[in-house]
């Protein structure tokens, strides 16, 4: 089984690859990650005997198969959340045919959902990615993986390597290997080093403008949400010609990383819609959870009152959160929420890409008050401080990382009012200096 | 027609030139970085905006007149 561990690059993805077996299926057919329950296997062989081959790709299959995607209401797991069917369908028609980009860089180090699929389930996504790739007409398929993960992109070319010369590798397919940093995998940086060797975000105040490669459009999408292109595509093959949006939409799965205060840390794949306190009970919690910090660095922190939502985008939409790429941190009450999110808004600030003053200014500039306010040295003022600077930072930066890093900070705030009180009022709680729950990459 | 006034933050350098010709539209933040609101530019200051855009010495303001902005994602 070391062949299909993952790497082991944040503490999340350590433990993944164990409870990775231990999920909760929903129950019939094939799932994300049933295939490697049935055999423990990564191979093609093993791909085809559980999910069979790819479906027939011509006539009319790319239309019906985007139809799925919609009728199904998949929208995009790597963060931003955007309905997938749209961004098929999004192209313009133009003469050079388009690139097809597989994000599977997983810069989020809460997350490591992306890197299980890939390293367990390398078939499944490249399956989703040919399928795109055949209704978007791309000429190419190209899998990013992170440069700090060799074994994981080691994988992946294998994967491709065993397809080559099979009818299941329609669209050329490669691996690249951009450098893995926290905005590495925003697609316009991710496309930028494919086209440049420059992997930094672009300010595009035109957001319905195709990201270009080679002078061809690129469309980028998330390693999962190619995996459950695969699996929507088998139920359009076998359904009647028109797809069933019922159907389609029940019991579907997502994948989710669970880490902080909880014994089985690791990533789980849930049935779409699963309260997010039963998400975390799977986990084994270590207490009864304080607070969640939901989506990933850039998501939001609901306290123990809101851990009854379903995780899905519309319901936690109304508590004003996001699934994002499915991360779950618990806080438990050996822990200061606060002071986590001190930790996480410093390191969210090294990782600004260096290009946008609001973003390289203000991120440190809000780490610090957050630092004073943890430290039981910041009063009323520095509080005041920390809300305008949320405020003017929010919507300055090319990208949305000092976004994410804003409602980060502001839903802590709320969720922690009772402990920020107590801080502000120079009363530090004991428990910022001993124990952290997040995790955090060394420094 | 609507005008705006945008600033790519990837190529602003704080020079603030752009808040002394047209304070009525730009604001500078704490660090010398300047802040618009996204509101349309009054049709009496549009030639003063594109000659903000033209004075910028990092060329990062851009007047464009509106358009209907088809939806796409913008991040992974
Ligand atoms: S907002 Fe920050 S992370 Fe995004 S491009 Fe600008 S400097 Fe880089
Ligand atoms: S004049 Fe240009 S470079 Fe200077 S602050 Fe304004 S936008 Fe930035």
């Amino acid at each position: 089984m070391t062949a299909t561990t993952p790497a082991a690059t944040t503490p999340a993805a350590t433990v993944a690859a164990a409870t990775a077996t231990a999920t909760n299926p929903a129950a019939g057919r094939p799932t994300l990650l049933s295939g490697w329950r049935a055999s423990g296997r990564s191979d093609l062989a093993a791909h085809v005997a559980h999910y069979g081959p790819l479906p027939p790709l011509h006539g009319d299959f790319p239309r019906r198969l985007v139809a799925a995607v919609e009728a199904a209401g998949l929208v995009g797991k790597g963060g931003a959340g955007f309905p997938s069917a749209i961004k098929l369908q999004s192209l313009p028609r133009t003469r050079s045919r388009p690139t097809l980009v597989v994000n599977a860089m997983e810069g989020e180090p809460a997350s490591a959902k992306d890197h299980v699929l890939l390293s367990l389930l390398p078939h499944l996504v490249l399956d989703g990615a040919q399928l795109a790739a055949v209704a978007v007409g791309a000429r190419q398929v190209v899998v990013c993986v992170a440069d700090d993960r060799d074994e994981l992109a080691a994988g992946v070319a294998t994967a491709v390597a065993e397809r080559q010369r099979t009818s299941q590798l329609p669209v050329p397919t490669t691996v690249a290997r951009p450098p893995g940093r926290y905005v590495g995998g925003e697609e316009s940086a991710l496309v930028g080093w494919l086209e440049r060797g420059r992997g930094v975000p672009a300010f595009r105040p035109e957001r319905g403008v195709p990201l270009a490669l080679d002078r061809a459009p690129a469309l980028v999408h998330n390693a999962e949400t190619m995996a459950h292109v695969a699996l929507l595509a088998r139920e359009a093959a076998g359904a009647s010609s028109t797809a069933d949006p019922e159907a389609l939409a029940a019991d579907r799965t997502t994948l989710v990383t669970v880490s902080g205060a909880v014994a089985r840390p690791g990533v789980l794949e849930v049935p779409l819609g699963t309260p997010i306190a039963d998400i975390v009970a799977m986990a084994t919690p270590q207490g009864p959870p304080v607070a969640v910090l939901v989506g990933g660095f850039g998501g939001s922190w609901l306290g123990a009152g809101a851990l009854g939502t379903p995780l899905r985008k519309d319901t936690l939409g109304a508590v004003g959160a996001a699934p994002g790429a499915g991360v779950l941190v618990v806080l438990g009450s050996q822990a200061c929420g606060l002071a986590e999110t001190a930790r996480i808004a410093r390191y969210m600030a090294g990782e600004s890409a260096g290009q946008c003053g609001p973003c390289v200014f203000g991120l440190p500039a809000i780490a610090d008050d957050l630092d004073l306010l943890v430290a039981g040295r910041g009063g009323a003022a520095i509080e005041l401080r920390l809300t305008g600077r949320l405020a003017l930072v929010a919507g300055r930066g090319a990208c949305r990382h000092p976004d994410g890093v804003v409602r980060m900070v502001a839903s802590a705030l709320d969720a922690f009012e009772d402990d920020l009180r107590r801080h502000a009022a120079g009363r530090p709680c004991g428990h910022s200096r001993r124990r952290t729950v997040v995790p955090l990459p060394p420094a | 027609m609507s005008a705006v006034l945008t600033i790519d933050p990837t190529a602003c350098d704080a020079y603030g030139y752009c808040a002394e010709l047209l304070p009525e539209l730009v604001g500078l933040d704490e660090w010398g970085y300047p802040v618009v609101g996204g509101e349309p530019v009054p049709a009496e200051l549009v030639a003063r905006a594109e000659q903000a855009a033209r004075h910028c010495p990092r060329r990062a303001i851009r007047v464009r007149t509106r358009v209907e902005v088809r939806s796409s994602a913008s991040r992974p």
